[in-house]
């Protein structure tokens, strides 16, 4: 193989760059993305970035000055022809590929009662959380956040900690409780309330209430809450459309089979946000954390080069909200029973197992980031047990 | 090979000390002690793995060798 297209020039697709070099990959790399960012982080858009306590290239994504690829920012991918193995950019132009990786994460999921206009944002992009932090810079004071989930619970966190009156809404009864479970979930909304968050949960939001500029939100129960600023996290969408009549299997992402090949076409990966897995512990599965994204595009850089190896890690990520530092590893799921191992749901730090059958599933850490490595270990060894025929 | 972490931009989460647990380590007061500043070349992988890992890519690996 001597040349790869990239789609998508943020983590996984710079990390699929990264990993094709360091498995010894000589020939042609370009990497399309429609951002006209160079590469970036997003995880600070919501925390550092959006505080302020980091600037700009602070948020860049590192890369070495040797990787040798081909940047072409600001151009999308349009479409995907199979049959002649080219990208087609909107501008019409062509890139013929031997190897293809598709990388080009989610998008914000947009809210069907959300509205264009002044002082109503979602959070994805740089740009997003630029325009963001200058509604707040020009004077905006009072915030309503849409979503309780952790990019919603960690606006609500930052926008407080910067002085502003926030108003943190959910159609679910606690912050993060699909996630997190019932009694966890409640430590996190403990913590907002603490810090003089009000949050109006158990709602459904109707629509933006303003007609120029967002003024706030109107709920469902007829309750109006007034803002400067309306930020909304909705969760996000699989960025798919350009592979649409491709013949590469589409399925809430792109469908691709253990090792990250995508099903529908050869020598095609994907990685990252958009890439749906086959995972010899969880079955299909979609995940959105930045350390999927690069241990993904390792195994999708190794499948391209023909060593293909199951991607099995397991599912990490980490969230800063207030002075806390929370971490899930594993895969919980609703029905699991929590049991905390060490402290107490009212410490300031603790430790819990999501156990099914008797078996940790994952493990929660509140401020107990020393803990995480030997958990870690046994959610690792439990899934692996739980999946005899899958071990590698 | 050396070590270098960027302590400012090191948000303790852990995810080098799984990967090299014998040069990285978080400890209970939340903050990250490198274990061994010139770990030798046999650690050079894991290590790699650590930087690569690293979330706020924090972990820089001087002299030689790859990145
Ligand atoms: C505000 C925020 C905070 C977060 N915080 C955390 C956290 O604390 N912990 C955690 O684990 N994870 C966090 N995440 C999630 C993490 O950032 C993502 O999992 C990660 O960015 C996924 O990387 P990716 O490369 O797969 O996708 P993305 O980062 O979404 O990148 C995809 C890129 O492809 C581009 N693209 C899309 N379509 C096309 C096209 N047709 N042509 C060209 N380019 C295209 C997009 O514009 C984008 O630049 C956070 C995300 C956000 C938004
Ligand atoms: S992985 Fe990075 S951020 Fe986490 S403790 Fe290690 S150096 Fe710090």
């Amino acid at each position: 193989m001597r040349s790869v297209v990239i789609v998508g020039a943020s983590l996984a697709g710079v990390s699929a760059a990264k990993s094709l070099r360091k498995h010894g990959f000589t020939g042609s790399i370009s990497v399309v993305g429609d951002e006209p960012h160079p590469p970036y982080q997003r995880p600070p858009l919501s925390k550092q970035f959006l505080a302020g306590t980091w600037d700009r290239p602070r948020v860049d994504l590192r890369m070495p000055d040797t990787l040798g690829v081909e940047w072409m920012l600001g151009a999308r991918a349009a479409s995907l022809d199979a049959y002649r193995r080219d990208v087609v950019l909107a501008d019409g132009r062509r890139l013929p590929f031997e190897g293809l990786v598709i990388a080009t994460g989610a998008r914000a999921r947009r809210p069907r009662w959300y509205a264009e206009r002044a002082g109503a944002f979602m959070l994805r992009t740089l740009d997003d959380a630029i325009a963001i932090r200058d509604h707040v810079r020009a004077g905006a004071r009072r915030f309503a956040i849409v979503g309780a989930g952790f990019i919603g619970s960690e606006v609500a966190a930052t926008l407080s900690a910067l002085g502003c009156d926030v108003t943190l809404i959910d159609i679910e009864p606690v912050p993060m409780l699909r996630v997190l479970g019932e009694p966890i979930a409640r430590v996190c909304l403990r913590a907002h309330e603490a810090h003089g968050v009000r949050c109006e949960l158990g709602v459904a939001v109707e629509g933006l209430t303003g007609t120029s500029s967002a003024q706030g939100v109107r709920l469902a129960d007829g309750h109006v809450i007034d803002a400067d600023g309306v930020v909304v996290g909705a969760g996000a969408t699989p960025n798919v459309e350009w592979l649409d009549g491709s013949g590469i299997v589409l399925d809430d992402g792109v469908a691709c089979d253990a090792t990250g090949a995508a099903r529908g076409i050869d020598r095609a990966v994907a990685a990252g946000d958009v890439a749906r897995l086959d995972h010899p512990y969880y079955g299909s599965h979609r995940v959105e954390h930045w350390n999927n994204a690069i241990t993904q595009a390792d195994a999708a850089a190794r499948t391209l080069l023909g060593g293909a190896v199951p991607h099995v890690a397991i599912p990490f990520f980490w969230s800063d909200q207030y002075d806390s530092k929370l971490q899930l590893v594993g895969l919980p799921s609703p029905t699991d029973t929590i049991r905390v191992v060490e402290g107490s749901l009212d410490a300031p730090r603790f430790v819990a197992l999501y156990e099914r059958d008797g078996v940790a599933t994952a493990a929660f850490f509140f401020n107990s980031m020393h803990r995480v490595a030997a958990y870690t270990a046994t959610i690792e060894a439990a899934a692996r047990e739980a999946t005899p025929a899958a071990a590698p | 090979m050396k070590i270098v972490v960027d302590f400012d931009a090191c948000m303790s989460n852990a995810q080098c000390m799984r990967a090299a647990p014998s040069v990285f380590e978080v400890r209970d007061d939340g903050f990250l002690y490198i274990l061994q500043e010139e770990p030798p070349e046999s650690l050079r992988a894991a290590v790699e793995e650590a930087a690569r890992l690293c979330p706020t890519q924090a972990i820089t690996i001087e002299d030689g060798g790859a990145k």
